[in-house]
């Protein structure tokens, strides 16, 4: 299906050839974003920069959530022309993230962009002289004003970051957020592996918190690459995977909430259970993060009746108790004071900055990617995202607790449908990929839309490749929350948002 | 000074019954009782690290803490027996030792210059301030009731005799509790397990203390749950028992009192920060309200 301004992708993991890519001028590129995200239904999937001889590509893709399609055009500039270009930022706010990445990794320039700092601190950049001391933090001055640095290193068992806090007394006034301390390289390796089963363990600990997550979008673009078909049973797999990371997750978080509120009951009893989920992915992968599950063209770990048994044993005890102990957290009023209409981010704020995912659906937003561009066995579900439109803690709260008794039902039901097929494939790694080919792979993981994309070059090998984290968008919204509330309060609304830090910095 | 023995054995047993019951309730088996001791005695043998921007007050300020604590222990009297040193409104004295105590725990706490330390230190400063009036109405009441200005005749003279004093009683042992609670940053005021420095309040104060410091540190607090268990204590025990179950009591109600900590702190979730003045300046009215009713009853109001 081509149009001449940009071509539509229907259904995803999807590949297109590069040269079916249509070109526009960056004016007529600018026009064009501006045009499709009048509708609040589209929003930017990812957009980036790809070296070619000569020549760098700038490719956006735009997802619609009504239309259940992805957008993608691009604008070439010459490697020796001017590198200044306008900002996207000042019209759509969301493209703040990606152009300060643009900036980071190729010098490209906007003047008019409000924050244009390095994303990621390290090596793979374009200018290694810029240091995290040439790009000061926001201040503000005032005899009543002080400044409160939390980070890069903490006290607890949290990856490196930093909050600049400024402010009044208890309150906050302003919080800027650094990450950029652990930079990996990940998007560099995964050009410089060669073996495809190097890639899928790269996969898998893009984020640790999400190994399957990323892996099911790797492994989903590298089989839309190598043209791989897989079959039902092993997309019905993945998808049980999915969920049970999201439920695991869930649980989890729902325990870390309580600790940050210091009510111990609760912590206890959500730890223990999200214990049973992780060992029932033991059972079935022999790990407990599902590493090692997901991989290309099959699996070495099928889901055999006595796996799906314990799977459905587990969960069934796990549904009874997480209802219980979820039901006596939101009816305790000592809880209820710390999570209801605290750290409220509206739903005109959720949308200005790109949210997605849990962030976004809790503030009223719409979008999950099981629901908009369903791929796996979602297509078969018609699921139908949680929506809360309170976008204070206790949503959040929420969130968790109605999407894994979603979840749940969906494992059994997809269980149901697994039932009595029965397939060992294993996996396949070295196979042909589409040379000169352009894919994206989106996934719903627990946190919210993750997409890959790669382009490989004439002779079919991977020559760029992407990784877009949904923590990337959703960090703006933690800061936006802060704002005018306690300093107290903030490693609340940090856990409310459990965020990725490496998922952030690659 | 009997008091004083008291305290030392409370203060031994004392943080590890909270913590037993904490790990029991919780569906763990929980560290020893004397764990917290062991701690201690770790951090006894290791040395001090001093941060280059700390002056002598940092230095100074756990060893006064402690030794403000031992002094106030000694002017307590244990129900029946003398306390090691007696005036009349000994109790200011009481107020005011813990008080520089504090004083120096929260400047050397400024002295390090940390912004965490700085915030921690402003929360405990306006606790503590707002913490006095109820200790003061408090022991007005007592004394008011009674007749009597220092602590050892108040706790002879008070006992439960009749509705009058009950009513009393009871607003002064809750009150007690409470003020024990937030002077020692326990739930629901702050929270001791917390590792997230921006929420703590008295743990962001002790950050840069080490070692040895640190040691005395925790010391003076687990003598000063001890502190207030025997004020508690010398509201409920009657003066008229014999020695040996005064003693026996008086360990029951230090236990009672630690597992009722364990257990509160099971099972509530902690305040917000913003609602936490709030909380200590309702002592402070519960207070006014029980020496308002002491005035009442003693015809002091309306004659």
């Amino acid at each position: 299906m081509k149009h001449e301004k940009f071509i539509e992708l229907k259904g995803q993991p999807g590949i297109v050839k590069m040269n079916a890519i249509p070109i526009l001028h960056y004016a007529g590129f600018c026009v064009l974003i501006s045009e499709l995200l009048r509708e609040e239904s589209n929003h930017c999937l990812n957009y980036f920069v790809v070296p070619l001889p000569g020549k760098y590509k700038f490719i956006c893709c735009i997802g619609s959530d009504t239309k259940k399609s992805i957008f993608i055009f691009s604008h070439e500039q010459d490697k020796n022309e001017t590198i200044s270009l306008p900002s996207l930022t000042r019209m759509h706010f969301p493209f703040h993230i990606f152009e300060r990445e643009i900036h980071e990794h190729y010098g490209f320039y906007f003047p008019d962009h409000p924050w244009l700092k390095p994303l990621r601190y390290n090596f793979n950049r374009h200018n290694r002289d810029k240091i995290m001391n040439n790009f000061p933090f926001y201040s503000i001055d005032g005899e009543e004003l002080h400044e409160v640095d939390v980070g890069p290193i903490h006290a607890g068992i949290i990856e490196p970051g930093h909050f600049r806090f400024i402010c009044n007394g208890e309150k906050v006034l302003h919080l800027e957020i650094q990450l950029g301390y652990q930079h990996r390289g990940v998007e560099d390796l995964f050009m410089k592996n060669e073996s495809g089963l190097k890639n899928a363990l790269l996969a898998e600990t893009i984020a640790g918190d999400t190994a399957i997550g990323h892996s099911v979008c790797h492994v989903g673009l590298m089989e839309a690459l190598g043209g791989l078909i897989i079959s039902d049973t092993i997309s019905l797999e993945r998808t049980i995977a999915l969920e049970m990371e999201r439920i695991a997750i869930h649980i989890g978080d729902t325990a870390a909430l309580c600790t940050d509120i210091a009510y111990q009951f609760g912590q206890v009893v959500n730890e223990a259970l999200r214990t049973i989920v992780i060992n029932t992915m033991q059972f079935w992968c022999g790990n407990r993060f599902g590493k090692g599950l997901i991989r290309t063209g099959g699996t070495h770990y099928p889901l055999t009746p006595p796996v799906a048994a314990e799977i459905r044993k587990n969960l069934k005890e796990i549904k009874e108790r997480y209802q219980q102990i979820t039901g006596r957290i939101f009816s305790m009023s000592s809880v209820l004071s710390r999570f209801e209409g605290t750290g409220k981010v509206t739903l005109r704020q959720s949308s200005l900055i790109g949210a997605v995912g849990m962030a976004a659906r809790s503030s009223g937003l719409k979008r999950d990617i099981r629901w908009s561009h369903p791929s796996l066995a979602y297509g078969q579900l018609n699921y139908d995202p949680v929506v809360i439109s309170r976008g204070d803690v206790w949503a959040r709260a929420m969130m968790r607790t109605l999407e894994v008794e979603k979840s749940i039902e969906m494992v059994f039901h997809l269980l149901d449908l697994r039932e009595g097929k029965s397939e060992n494939r294993n996996p396949l790694y070295d196979f042909e990929l589409e040379p000169d080919a352009f894919a994206i792979s989106l996934i719903e993981g627990w946190r919210g839309e993750i997409c890959h994309t790669a382009v490989t070059d004439e002779k079919g090998k991977i020559m760029h490749y992407k990784v877009k984290d949904p923590s990337l968008h959703n960090w703006m919204a933690l800061a936006l929350a802060m704002r005018g509330r306690e300093i107290s309060e903030f490693p609340l609304y940090n856990k409310s948002y459990n965020l990725s830090y490496c998922g952030n910095d690659l | 000074m009997i008091a004083l023995l008291l305290a030392i054995i409370t203060a031994l047993f004392f943080p590890g019954i909270i913590v037993r019951v904490k790990s029991i309730v919780s569906g763990r088996k929980g560290p020893g009782i004397l764990q917290p001791w062991k701690n201690i005695f770790v951090l006894l043998r290791k040395g001090s690290v001093f941060s280059t921007t700390t002056s002598y007050i940092f230095q100074i300020a756990p060893v006064i803490y402690l030794a403000t604590l031992i002094c106030a222990i000694i002017l307590l009297p244990f129900p029946g027996m003398p306390s090691g040193f007696r005036f009349g409104a000994d109790f200011v004295l009481l107020a005011y030792l813990l008080a520089i105590g504090k004083f120096f725990f929260i400047i050397g706490a400024m002295d390090t210059g940390s912004s965490f330390e700085g915030m921690g230190a402003n929360r405990e400063a306006l606790y503590s301030m707002l913490a006095e009036p109820a200790f003061f109405i408090l022991f007005g009441t007592l004394a008011l009731l009674t007749g009597h200005l220092s602590m050892q005749s108040i706790f002879e003279h008070f006992h439960f005799s009749g509705y009058n004093t009950l009513i009393a009683g009871m607003i002064a042992v809750y009150v007690l509790i409470q003020i024990a609670m937030i002077e020692n940053s326990r739930m629901p005021v702050d929270d001791p397990k917390t590792h997230l420095e921006l929420t703590m309040i008295h743990e962001v104060m002790i950050l840069d203390h080490s070692g040895f410091d640190l040691a005395l540190i925790q010391i003076g607090t687990n003598l000063k749950f001890a502190l207030y268990g025997i004020l508690i204590a010398n509201i409920l025990i009657p003066v008229s028992w014999s020695l040996p179950y005064r003693i026996g009591l008086f360990f029951g109600i230090q236990a009672a009192f630690a597992a009722s900590i364990g257990l509160m702190e099971s099972f509530r979730a902690r305040k917000k920060m913003m609602k936490n003045p709030q909380f200590i300046v309702t002592l402070s009215s519960i207070a006014l309200v029980g020496f308002i009713l002491s005035l009442l009853m003693m015809y002091q109001l309306i004659r």
